[in-house]
């Protein structure tokens, strides 16, 4: 879907990136300066890489060494800028219309009324971009590039510049996109609680290198992967789906590993979630827990364990596949006798259930 | 209007400033593609003789009016490379003719013009055309649909300056085409004239008031537009 390999030298920042990701939702995530935007700049030929290839859909966009330099108008990538970049003279609606203006005339995609729907900016469409909140303008900055027709849409951190309060107001509207639409996405980062929300596949750039890529469950429930990220965002992600509500008014969630009990989610049944557990909310037993206050005990397998000092990080192996990372300490590492091969338990606090869709 | 004004300002004086309006007008007109490339050249443009530009740009603002004639009077003169090669390919006389004063009044508001347009284009973010570039728009399509309507008062606003400073030319114009009335004889120099002859006091008084009407005007709507590029581009 897209290929992405750069070379490029700056004044005191040298970028050397490759990657390929599926279709979906990609996060570049990493540190700010870690040139993260500099890579998706290269991807929509804002900035021509000194050696390089990008390859969308099959299309070769750049190739420094045969000479292909697509112009930015003839790539067809969907940019949002971290800043919107809504044209100032113009209303919501001629900044959507801008979208369709210059797409070309035979291309699917939704229409300008779906494109509305899907973003809630109806009541938006005669304002003037000045007199929408940061929120609104991320939205109308979404539609603006979906209506151009794009084969590939970047998201260049739309909520970075947004408190918890919006963020938490647009992220149905980025689920709602990466569910509803086909386009593959783009999406920099560095929360990772967002990016644990949206993404299929996980890209880590460090200090202008990809770190690792791969699979967003099989990179966050990965020790290595847990070492470039702030030590209390550690933690893995299980996907399930609403199996139904209790009466005491807890979902369950229905995952290859076990049932989990979670409190606080109305979805309706069968919806796809995902649930980040953060390491720091596992705790691990030899037996069973009895006369615990927990509801959600997994049956699991010591699959590694990482020292850090007087913490450890243990990744665990999940029945059906999965893996969950649990952060302890060494003294009951010790304690408990872990080794690779194992068997424990995994206990997970309700509390450290985080809903998300998708 | 000029019908009646004639009475007020004597028939000297009318046909002074029916001149200056035409000479004002059509300086300003056909210097407005010219100092927009320029204006653009100095704001965006990167290469080799940017300063030359701007110092070439700006001359006429430092050089004493009466050196900028003069160097009119030798380049564009009948006599002047520039000026022989246009009579004979073109028929286009500049010396002491009306377009002489306009190309005279052209070149001392040419300053004023690219400043306003300059500033303007400056604070168009060039984000917004990459934006622009980004949903597929050519570069032609960006700078009408993008950076044209966003400097659009900045232009307005330089023209009405280069307008002003156009009605108000004298010491290149008198030195370039001279002083002729009927001819070539602008509302300063109608004023010079005046000002020569004794008993003409209150023609002096009456076109210097008009003259600074003009000004004023034209100051008020300068500013009045040089606030709307702000706003628009603010998007308010």
């Amino acid at each position: 879907m897209l290929d992405v390999a750069l070379r490029h030298r700056f004044p005191g920042f040298a970028l050397d990136a490759s990657f390929a990701a599926p279709a979906g939702v990609t996060a570049l995530f990493g540190r700010s300066g870690s040139g993260k935007t500099t890579i998706v700049n290269a991807v929509a030929g804002l900035i021509a890489p000194d050696h390089g290839r990008v390859v969308v859909d099959g299309r070769v966009l750049t190739d420094t060494a045969a000479g292909i330099a697509v112009p930015v108008r003839r790539r067809r990538i969907g940019y949002v800028f971290q800043d919107a970049r809504l044209f100032p003279h113009m209303t919501v609606r001629g900044n959507l219309g801008y979208g369709t203006r210059f797409a070309p005339p035979g291309a699917a995609g939704p229409s300008l009324e779906a494109v509305v729907a899907m973003l809630g900016i109806g009541a938006l469409l005669d304002r003037r971009p000045a007199l929408l909140s940061g929120g609104e303008r991320a939205r109308v900055a979404i539609g603006r590039a979906l209506l151009s027709r794009p084969r590939l849409l970047i998201l260049d951190e739309p909520l970075a510049a947004l408190d918890a309060a919006r963020r938490a107001e647009i992220l149905p509207y980025l689920e709602n996109l990466r569910d509803r639409t086909e386009v593959p996405i783009l999406y920099i980062s560095h929360a990772i609680a967002e990016v644990a929300r949206l993404a299929t596949t996980l890209v880590l750039v460090d200090a202008g290198r990809v770190a690792r890529a791969g699979g967003l469950e099989q990179m966050l429930a990965d020790p290595t992967t847990a070492a470039l990220l702030d030590r209390d965002e550690v933690g893995a992600v299980l996907t399930g789906r609403v199996a139904g509500i209790e009466p005491d008014r807890l979902a369950r969630i229905a995952t290859a590993a076990g049932d989990l009990l979670v409190p606080g989610l109305a979805a309706e049944p069968s919806t796809a979630v995902r649930l980040r557990i953060r390491a720091a909310e596992v705790i691990l037993s030899l037996t069973p827990p009895r006369d615990s206050s927990a509801l959600n005990v997994l049956p699991a397998t010591v699959a590694a364990i990482v020292p850090e000092g007087p913490t450890a990080l243990i990744q665990l192996r999940l029945p059906g596949g999965a893996a969950l990372l649990a952060r302890i300490t060494a003294r009951s590492v010790e304690a408990l006798r872990l080794e690779p091969g194992t068997p424990c338990h995994a206990t997970v606090k309700s509390a450290g259930l985080v809903q998300g869709g998708g | 209007m000029l019908g009646g004004a004639a009475g007020w300002l004597g028939p000297d004086g009318a046909a002074a400033l029916a001149l200056s309006l035409k000479v004002a007008l059509v300086a300003t007109a056909a210097s407005l593609p010219l100092g927009m490339i320029c204006a653009l050249a100095l704001a965006r443009g990167r290469f080799w003789g940017h300063g030359l530009l701007n110092g070439l740009v700006h001359l006429p603002l430092i050089l004493p009016p009466v050196v900028t004639g003069y160097l009119l009077l030798v380049t564009m003169g009948r006599r002047g490379p520039i000026g022989a090669w246009l009579e004979q390919t073109f028929g286009i006389v500049f010396a002491f003719r009306w377009t002489g004063a306009a190309l005279a009044a052209a070149v001392m508001a040419f300053p004023l013009m690219v400043r306003a347009m300059r500033l303007a284009i400056e604070a168009v973010d060039p984000r917004l055309e990459d934006a622009a570039a980004t949903l597929g728009a050519s570069r032609a399509a960006v700078f009408a649909t993008v950076t044209l309507p966003l400097v659009l008062p900045g232009i307005i606003a330089g023209a009405v300056l280069a307008f002003a400073k156009s009605m108000g030319e004298f010491g290149a114009t008198i030195t370039f085409v001279s002083n002729i009335p009927g001819q070539t004889q602008t509302l300063p120099s109608a004023i010079y004239t005046a000002l020569q002859v004794p008993g003409q006091e209150g023609a002096v008084a009456r076109l210097a008031a008009l003259s600074i009407a003009v000004a004023m005007v034209a100051l008020v709507a300068a500013e009045w537009l040089s606030r709307r590029v702000a706003a628009r581009i603010a998007g308010r």
